[in-house]
């Protein structure tokens, strides 16, 4: 497709689009949107869970769910065509040749038992005469373009045989084989390293450019959004907020919401010093995890790991998955036993202790996803009262206990008699937080305990972690992939690759100057380093 | 893949080694005196003693029992206590009709519930899903004679189409062969048709909730198009699975069906061994069924492999 | 889309909390008392509360006795006197299907509660050691591989045809299949966060599996105990009716059948009424089952 006419006429049009749940809700999910979206121009929709962003997509490929959601009304128009109101065979004809979608999980999108190549090639069987030849031909350049590797072994292989990144480059070329005049992006690097990432974002933009595709692009992440977007629409649990270009909406945003949303993005400025005048809590010297049989089948999940968390302090592990950030914090707690090294608690060394019970009190953990981490059988006060109970606290005293922690974390002593799935996963975490510092620990472990909650809410809970390290002295391990997030709360940083540190030190020295090429690349990965979305301005430092 | 197939086929001998003590031990234990049952009421306390010192019931239980796998290992199933014959060759004169009729049975459960189940999960919810769970639920049910005596009434007494009972060998012709073999596979077929075509259903329903299927639909393939070339192949482990446990399963619905076509096969020698308490017979059969089942097993784990790109040995 | 299920997240500190739902343990009591709602599962609780009142309430639904042999009244037809006629003893047939349905729901429910405990126990140790596990699930592979039907058939030979006989020679085989499953359950929720963290706050093995891994086999064993049920009736009717079940003259309705063989092309209503009741009985569990199954536990629907 060359620009033409299309620079006057939108490729997508969005009005007044309703959709609602069968049968209707109270409110319809999504209010009433419209935007618009031009050739070569890529649009931003940013939200929150809830938020109706995903919805709103799946309708423009008309691929909502027939028995739970519809739309209710507006019209979605494709070049002028309103894809509301096509048939189904027309709008089978539409997907993958006028309209693609990009999807977010790389690792379950691509049917595990057909090769990689069989299901690009499947776009062509059905959308074009080519003969088996020339559609060969056709989807091993199509697979260069996406900068495959070795495109002859990658065209027979299954998708369990290749990375997240290549899975994602598959289904990139799935999308754009057909050269589509828009393609719809959900969350398509949110699954992925943030050093991945990185290549997808430049990627699509490569293509886009060279085929002038109108992309809408949906994701929460507005360090990927002051990347890519030309232009922003921001929803909010089912209506559309604002929309603006995107330099306005990130300096000027017009809507309390936006401001609210945009200045939830931690910065990559770090904000805590080192405490090297405190005790240390905990020492972890040579720590090595290995699984499997020693030789050929042997994995090394972490290797000779030696660092120091001081009272009060917050230690950040940074690390992509593989890393062996969660193997680490798993030894610690010994809920993995380390293969050797010693752990030192209070200058105690645990990994040889039998009798975990001891030791478990002095350590908690907080997990990463809020929804599976709360037995949902029980009662808060059942689950927040367990491990006193468990060291011999009677009851009278424990639910006392567990209601002025509560309190702690913003909860009501109230809620102590509901049950987990009352609640949204901000407040399972504030509980599951509860749940640990009840027991008076001197070490907490968060491993990814912020990952899987939005924005906002994330923000909400880093200010509790700082709140009461403030108030107990604690020390935390805080194990994290995002870097914005590390550099927000942590004093003391230990970067991770393949199971080895490759750096650590305070905060601030490995964020301005690091020292190792990888933490080089981790940072000049993560999207828009250089904005303050808190003072909505750019960094007044280059880091 | 070589290697795989030696360990998988190496495993399956402890479990036949299991199933060989268990079978001992759960007929050897059972309360109850085999002597006095063969014997009857009135044999004298002399004449049980000498059937119980030929039956080797003298010696002590792991003596017993170590005798009984070193015979097994050698191919020795013991002989009849009634007929004095090999047990092995009572169980190869009656093999033939049973595998002519189990082989039957399960060609036509998969042919006729593969593509139920199938139809069921496209049409998921409506009037043609309903009905074909609704027979599915039915369908095992009933017990299989009861279908047997209803076909029997209607097919052979009332329209005269197929013979009443009886078993023909393949040898005297496909014509009284094939003609005989109807019913009865029909009957049994009728609980296996219901449990593959239920489970076809739930599977391919389930994998057409996985992201690929949507990707498939992204592309603009016709649903016709993402059920049989997306869904199925990703559910045939789990209906291979239940394909293997229905044959294993048969063995109980051979002996009834056997029993009321009045076929001379494994199932009647059993009822026959049981009636006329010849232990070393119902043994035999046991532990014959027993190791089909191990190899049925060990061929469904192989499949696995062919279906399911992920299952690499 | 996954993005967009989590309930919506308070925007302001201020909470915002959802109105008290049944949670928990009410929220069992609530699926079973809501599986009434199905019109099939209704119909289903009828015909089963029928047939259980009849077999209460045997002596008053019928003034005939079942066992009673009249040669002078063989194989009569259904009449005013003998509502199903008379089998080839001249026995009642109304007042033995009446007292037939006795053995089917004893040896029923007997099946199931031998099965679900030992089966329980035997899934709770070996989901639970590693070392119990490598010796327990070889016996039970062992089991399983045994026809279910002959081994019924060989022990009640054996032992002699006895209702004991009958309902652990029945339920035997059963014992593997719910052992794999409670194994399953356990194993798969001792890498559930919920679970490390309770072993986090310091808690103990058996508090453990009584409060954090049991509960999570309660909604499957309900809907396998209910299999459990139709499966050991349709046995027991299947034994007894190739002569290797429950003793001929007490009245079960596999006897019934077994006795109206010789008849079958004389008089087909001999097997077709209790066959009927035994198709009744399983169909009316099995859909209620299936219910159930639906409600509590639809991952279940891949069982076997």
């Amino acid at each position: 497709m060359t620009n033409q006419a299309e620079t006057d006429l939108p490729v997508l049009s969005v009005r007044n689009v309703t959709i609602d749940t069968i049968p209707g809700g109270a409110k319809p999910i999504v209010r009433d949107i419209s935007f618009d979206v031009r050739a070569g121009e890529t649009v931003c929709v940013v939200g929150e869970s809830g938020s109706g962003k995903s919805v709103t997509s799946m309708a423009m490929m008309g691929l909502l769910p027939k028995d739970a959601l519809r739309v209710t009304g507006g019209q979605i128009l494709l070049d002028g065509e309103d894809v509301l109101s096509v048939s189904e065979g027309r709008m089978r004809a539409l997907r993958a040749s006028k309209v693609s979608m990009v999807f977010q999980e790389p690792m379950t999108a691509l049917n595990p038992v057909k090769t990689v190549g069989e299901q690009v090639d499947e776009v062509l069987r059905i959308h074009t005469k080519d003969s088996r030849a020339e559609r060969r031909r056709k989807v091993l350049s199509m697979m260069e373009r996406v900068h495959l590797p070795d495109v002859e072994r990658i065209y027979r292989s299954y998708p369990h045989q290749l990375s997240g990144g290549q899975r994602q480059r598959i289904v990139i070329a799935m999308a754009l084989i057909l050269r589509p005049r828009l393609l719809l992006a959900d969350e398509p690097t949110t699954a992925l390293d943030v050093t991945t990432q990185k290549q997808i974002l430049k990627l699509i933009k490569e293509l886009q450019e060279e085929e002038g595709t109108a992309v809408v692009f949906v994701t929460h992440d507005f360090g990927v959004v002051s990347e890519i977007a030309d232009r922003i629409v921001v929803m909010n649990r089912g209506d559309l907020v604002e929309t603006g270009d995107c330099r306005q909406i990130l300096s000027a945003p017009r809507q309390d919401y936006t401001r609210m949303l945009v200045s939830s993005v931690p910065s990559m400025q770090p904000r805590c010093a080192p405490l090297t005048d405190q005790p240390k809590v905990l020492e972890v010297v040579g720590l090595s995890k290995r699984y499997g049989k020693p030789g050929k089948s042997e994995v090394l999940a972490a290797s000779d790991i030696t660092f120091t968390v001081r009272k009060g302090e917050i230690t950040g592990i940074i690390g992509e998955s593989g890393s062996g950030k969660s193997t680490v914090a798993r030894c610690v707690m010994r809920l993995t036993d380390p293969t050797e090294g010693a752990v030192v608690l209070q200058g105690q060394d645990i990994a040889p202790v039998r009798n975990l019970r001891a030791v478990r009190q002095k350590v908690q953990y907080i997990f990463q996803d809020p929804y599976r981490s709360l037995n949902p059988r029980r009662t808060i006060a059942q689950s927040l009262m367990e491990g006193l109970v468990n060291y011999g606290m009677p009851e009278r005293e424990a639910r006392e206990k567990a209601a002025r922690t509560l309190e702690l974390v913003n909860l009501p002593a109230a809620v102590m008699e509901r049950y987990p799935h009352q609640f949204s996963g901000g407040q399972r975490q504030r509980i599951a937080i509860a749940r640990a510092i009840v027991m008076e620990p001197d070490l907490l472990i968060a491993d990814e305990a912020v990952s899987a909650l939005d924005v906002s809410v994330q923000a909400q809970v880093l200010a509790l972690f700082e709140d009461i390290r403030e108030r107990t002295g604690i020390s935390v391990l805080f194990i994290t992939h995002d870097l914005r997030v590390a550099a927000q709360i942590c004093n003391a940083l230990v970067v991770m690759q393949k199971g080895c540190i490759v750096e650590q030190g305070a905060t601030r020295d490995v964020l301005t100057n690091p020292s190792h090429p990888y933490t080089r690349a981790l940072i000049d990965a993560a999207p828009a380093p250089d904005w303050d979305f808190q003072n909505f301005r750019p960094l007044p430092l280059a880091v | 893949m070589l290697s795989f197939i030696i360990k998988r086929i190496l495993s399956a001998i402890p479990v036949l080694f299991m199933v060989a003590i268990l079978v001992f031990l759960v007929l050897r234990l059972a309360p109850g005196d085999p002597a006095v049952m063969i014997a009857g009421p009135n044999a004298t306390p002399d004449q049980l003693q000498q059937l119980r010192e030929s039956m080797g019931l003298t010696r002590p239980l792991l003596e017993q029992l170590i005798i009984w796998l070193t015979n097994m290992a050698h191919g020795d199933m013991g002989t009849s206590l009634i007929s004095g014959k090999p047990a092995t060759e009572l169980i190869m004169d009656r093999f033939g009709p049973t595998l002519a009729l189990s082989l039957s049975t399960v060609v036509l459960a998969i042919v006729v519930a593969i593509p139920l189940g199938v139809v069921a999960a496209w049409q998921r919810g409506k009037v043609l899903d309903r009905l074909v769970m609704g027979l599915s639920v039915l369908g095992f049910s009933v017990p299989v004679f009861i279908i047997g005596y209803v076909l029997i009434l209607v097919f052979a007494r009332i329209l005269g189409w197929f013979p009443v009972q009886g078993y023909q060998p393949l040898s005297n012709g496909f014509v009284p062969f094939a003609q005989r073999l109807v019913l009865p596979s029909v009957a049994l077929s009728f609980p296996y048709i219901a449990l593959i075509a239920r489970i076809v259903r739930t599977n391919v329903i389930e994998v057409m909730n996985e992201d690929y299927i949507r990707t498939a639909r992204a592309k603009g393939l016709k649903e016709s198009a993402v059920l049989m070339g997306h869904a199925l192949g990703n559910a045939a482990v789990p209906i291979i699975t239940i394909i293997g446990v229905s044959i294993a399963m048969l063995i109980g619905g051979v002996v009834v069906t056997e029993s009321v076509f009045n076929i001379p096969g494994l199932g009647r020698l059993v009822l026959e061994s049981v009636l006329a308490r010849d232990y070393t017979v119902i043994q035999a059969v046991i532990l014959l069924f027993s190791a089909i089942y191990v190899v049925i097993n060990l061929v469904v784990d192989l499949l696995y492999g062919v279906f399911d790109p992920r299952i690499r040995y | 889309m996954s993005s967009d299920t989590p309930a919506p997240e308070p925007q302001s500190q201020t909470l915002s909390l959802p109105e008290m739902e049944g949670g928990g343990a009410s929220g069992l009591r609530a699926v079973l008392g809501g599986i009434l709602s199905s019109w099939s599962a209704r119909i289903s609780a009828a015909v089963l509360l029928i047939i259980v009142l009849m077999s209460v309430f045997a002596p008053l639904v019928t003034s005939h006795d079942p066992i009673q042999l009249d040669p002078a009244i063989r194989l009569q037809p259904p009449s005013a006197a003998h509502l199903l006629g008379t089998d080839s003893y001249g026995r009642d047939m109304f007042a033995r299907i009446v007292y037939g349905s006795r053995i089917s729901l004893l040896v029923g429910a007997g099946t199931v509660i031998v099965a679900l405990l030992f089966g329980m126990i035997i899934g709770v140790l070996t989901g639970y050691f590693r070392w119990v596990d490598a010796v327990l699930m070889r016996v039970m592979d062992g089991l399983m591989a045994i026809p279910g039907v002959l081994l019924a058939i060989a022990l009640v030979a054996i032992s002699g045809g006895t209702l004991v006989t009958v309902l652990v020679a029945i339920a035997v085989p059963e014992i593997p299949r719910v052992a794999r499953m409670v194994r399953g359950v356990i194993m798969g929720v001792r890498n559930e966060p919920y679970v490390e963290a309770a072993s986090v706050l310091g808690t103990g093995m058996w508090p453990m599996v009584w409060r954090h891994m049991l509960p999570n086999t309660v909604a499957p064993l309900i809907v396998q105990g209910t299999y459990i049920f139709a499966a050991a009736i349709m046995t027991e009717s299947i034994l007894s009716f190739l002569g290797a079940g429950i003793p001929p003259e007490i009245p079960s309705w596999g006897n019934m059948m077994a006795d109206g063989r010789l008849y079958f092309l004389l008089k087909p209503e001999l097997i077709f009424f209790p066959g009927v009741m035994v198709s009744l009985t399983v169909l009316s569990v099995n859909m209620l089952g299936d219910v159930l199954r639906d409600r509590l536990d639809p991952r279940m629907a891949k069982r076997l």
